[in-house]
């Protein structure tokens, strides 16, 4: 179990004054995988990840790295690229660059020789005696970035990582982010961009109101969300497909578009897409048909706002 | 190197090839020098050509006005307005017409000159004119000069002081007042430059939005430890090279000076005499600057630059991690205004209270504002060169560093909390809170 998971958290919880931050949250990240931690606002993602990071510890609950109980050494072996993040401005790139490498545990040359290497990958080795003040925020980020990942940790934690990039830097980062990947890091990666998740999370949590709703892999979770709805594409068939579909299948949608009736329709548990099939292949050509998976964003929204819907219910059982 | 030693380096190379560092070192030692050597070297150019002329009505100040380095008299006997017609022709540094009056004894004069009129010269023709009156007066009661001269006299007092095992030291008072102001100056001044320089450090840190990256790396309190520290060590280079740069200046001008400035020496000695004690045994000028040697090599040096550099390093060390705590609370310089009073008002008070501690040095309230650890480093560093008992000062100094560890223990409270706060307004009841949190 140790060796399957790189990074688990058992039970944490904090609490401030007025608020309780995280309560019983546990998350495990599987070795060598991009792990997506979701949720709304305030939900207690920045708290969770500071506590990973030993920025602050948890009231209650374990944390585990590789199996062991995490302790400050194993700070070099994390990276963390923080959702509020800056430089010293005045102070030069590449003398900062060195200064939060060695931070990190590098020696100088260390750090130097993997620096020259990585400024040169992303082109802004010209850029190595400026202030940081001269550099636009895209380039900011991308020292930033390079720099969490320099001292090559086995796990790098990723808050919000593409804001501040253009759609081009956007590209370049996620390259860098599997290549990481299929060099054996392990990522957490926060974010609210469900298009990115979609992309490049193996597996996901998702937070809300300071408690864990949903983990698994993506794969498993999408699987749990479908819906058994179809989308297909008639050809030569009458103006209204309804009256010939037999019961078990809801039409949702039919649109028109020239020959061609496009339809959307959802089954019962009982009936399968082959039965579907055989009530639509008498009436009409099928051109095309496909399942509608919900996307993360879909999966997002709909846990989120069930989740308040039982939160909402539950204090209204109280007054 | 250990990450606190990074944080340090780091520190303190960048405010040391600031470019107001630099300035800071430089303009400093000049303007110390400048304070030195610019009231001497006035004083050297205005001895150069004072020649004064002397219309005497009266003819009682005849040759009563000794010529000097500084000044020569000189009688010219002629009327007044065309002796002006002399001064403004050249030759002459100032005109001093006493004019006959109905009166015995005249008791005004007027000096005419170009420029404005050396203090000196001044003081000195009245000094001559008021002896003269005051003697001939006396004469005229019937006293003798030589009774006068008799009874005239120049009391110094020596003060000493009497320690437990009865042995015997001169004190001076004149010279622990200077060397206790000008001490307990400077930690004031040491703490609010620097410690100002610590809050702006973490202000900067926390806007940058750096801070969140630098407390994966390290712990808040590492960084706040190593910021004190590095910023510490800044004003302690700037310091030194204050000190040498000054003592360096000082050098090159006496080198250069030095014949002018020894011949200036015997002048003022010689003048002082003239002005206060004409008639004093000559040893008592020989005496007098014995005594200044005496005065010097009584101060205890060894314990003064040691409690300073204590009391300089504590001081600051106390008020720097609550600077620090500041810094972290607000979100900019401007909302640092609420927070900043309990600390200027102990400093500012000392400031205030150290005129009262000089004159008693060993009053009860002097006793309590250098021990209490929040006045010490300047109240008691005002009372060690009147001389505090080794148990005092041992409690001073303990008291210090409780209060210096204290400080910083809540400081890194507050700070842990404050850097990663952001757009929040904070009052002290917040703090309070924070203080309670775990970590």
């Amino acid at each position: 179990m140790s060796d399957k998971y790189l990074f688990q958290a058992i039970d944490v919880s904090k609490r401030f004054a007025n608020h309780t931050a995280l309560n019983k949250v546990s998350i495990s990240v599987p070795d060598n995988s991009i792990y997506g931690l979701l949720g709304p606002n305030g939900a207690g993602k920045t708290t969770l990840i500071r506590i990973i990071n030993m920025i602050t510890g948890p009231d209650e609950g374990k944390l585990l790295f590789h199996g062991e109980p995490l302790r400050s050494q194993h700070i070099s072996n994390i990276g963390y690229l923080p959702e509020e993040r800056g430089l010293y401005k005045k102070m030069k790139v590449g003398e900062q660059a060195i200064y939060l490498a060695r931070l990190k545990g590098l020696s100088r040359s260390e750090a130097l020789s993997q620096l020259k290497f990585w400024f040169e990958k992303f082109d802004i080795i010209e850029w190595w005696h400026r202030k940081v003040e001269e550099l636009s925020k895209g380039m900011q980020q991308k020292v930033q970035f390079i720099v969490t990942i320099l001292h090559k940790p086995q796990l790098l934690i990723f808050d919000e990582p593409f804001s501040g990039f253009d759609p081009i830097n956007v590209n370049i980062i996620k390259e860098e982010i599997l290549n990481l990947k299929s060099q054996g890091t392990t990522l957490i990666f926060s974010t609210h961009n469900m298009a990115s998740v979609e992309e490049l999370c193996d597996h996901i949590a998702l937070i809300n109101r300071s408690e864990k709703v949903l983990e698994g892999s993506v794969k498993d979770i999408k699987n749990k969300f479908r819906s058994n709805t179809f989308e297909l594409l008639l050809a030569n068939c009458q103006q209204d497909i309804k009256p010939y579909l037999s019961t078990g299948i809801d039409l949702i949608a039919q649109t028109r578009e020239d020959e061609l009736l496009s339809i959307k329709v959802k089954l019962h548990d009982t009936i399968s897409s082959n039965m579907l099939l055989q009530t639509l292949m008498p009436v009409a050509e099928i051109q095309s048909m496909h399942e509608i998976t919900p996307t993360m964003n879909d999966i997002f929204i709909q846990t989120v706002e069930a989740n308040e819907l039982i939160n909402g219910s539950n204090r209204n059982d109280l007054e | 190197m250990s990450k606190i030693s990074l944080i340090i380096h780091r520190e303190y190379l960048t405010r040391v090839r600031k470019r107001s560092f630099i300035i800071m070192t430089i303009l400093g030692p000049l303007l110390m020098a400048a304070l030195m050597i610019v009231p001497v070297y006035v004083a050297q150019m205005s001895g150069q050509d004072n020649k004064i002329a002397i219309i005497d009505e009266t003819g009682i100040f005849f040759n009563k006005f000794k010529n000097s380095e500084n000044i020569t008299f000189e009688n010219v006997y002629c009327d007044l307005e065309s002796a002006k017609t002399l001064l403004k022709d050249g030759g002459f540094y100032a005109l001093l017409y006493i004019q006959k009056t109905n009166a015995t004894l005249p008791s005004s004069a007027v000096l005419y000159s170009g420029k404005q009129v050396n203090i000196m010269a001044k003081s000195y023709i009245e000094d001559v004119m008021k002896k003269e009156i005051e003697g001939l007066k006396l004469a005229a009661s019937g006293i003798d000069q030589k009774i006068l001269d008799s009874a005239k006299s120049n009391i110094s007092l020596l003060t000493i002081k009497l320690d437990k095992e009865g042995k015997e030291e001169k004190s001076y008072t004149e010279i622990s007042m200077v060397i206790g102001m000008f001490s307990g100056i400077l930690i004031y001044f040491f703490i609010f430059f620097f410690g100002a320089q610590v809050m702006r450090g973490v202000i900067e840190e926390k806007t940058s939005r750096i801070v969140e990256v630098i407390v994966s790396s390290v712990k808040p309190f590492e960084l706040m430890l190593g910021k004190i520290i590095g910023v510490a060590l800044v004003g302690l280079t700037q310091f030194l090279l204050w000190v040498i740069l000054t003592f360096g200046i000082f050098t090159v001008f006496q080198t250069v000076y030095s014949k002018d400035l020894n011949k200036l020496k015997t002048q003022s000695i010689y003048n002082s005499k003239a002005i206060s004690t004409e008639q004093i045994l000559n040893e008592s000028g020989q005496s007098d600057v014995t005594e200044v040697f005496d005065a010097i090599s009584s101060v205890n040096f060894v314990l003064i630059i040691a409690s300073f550099l204590f009391y300089f390093l504590g001081g600051y060390l106390l008020y720097a991690a609550l600077f620090a705590a500041v810094g972290a609370a607000v979100d900019s310089e401007a909302d640092t205004q609420q927070f900043m009073l309990p600390l200027t008002i102990p400093l500012i008070f000392s400031i205030i209270m150290a005129q009262y501690v000089i004159n008693n040095p060993d009053g009860q309230l002097s006793f309590w504002l250098s021990i209490v650890p929040l006045t010490s480093p300047i109240i008691m560093m005002i009372r060690i060169p009147f001389g505090v008992s080794p148990l005092e000062l041992s409690l001073s100094m303990i008291l210090l560093v409780l209060g210096f560890l204290g400080t910083t223990w809540i400081a890194a409270k507050i700070y842990r909390v404050g850097i990663l706060m952001y757009g929040k307004k904070v009052d002290y009841k917040e703090l309070r809170k924070w203080i309670t949190y775990k970590s």
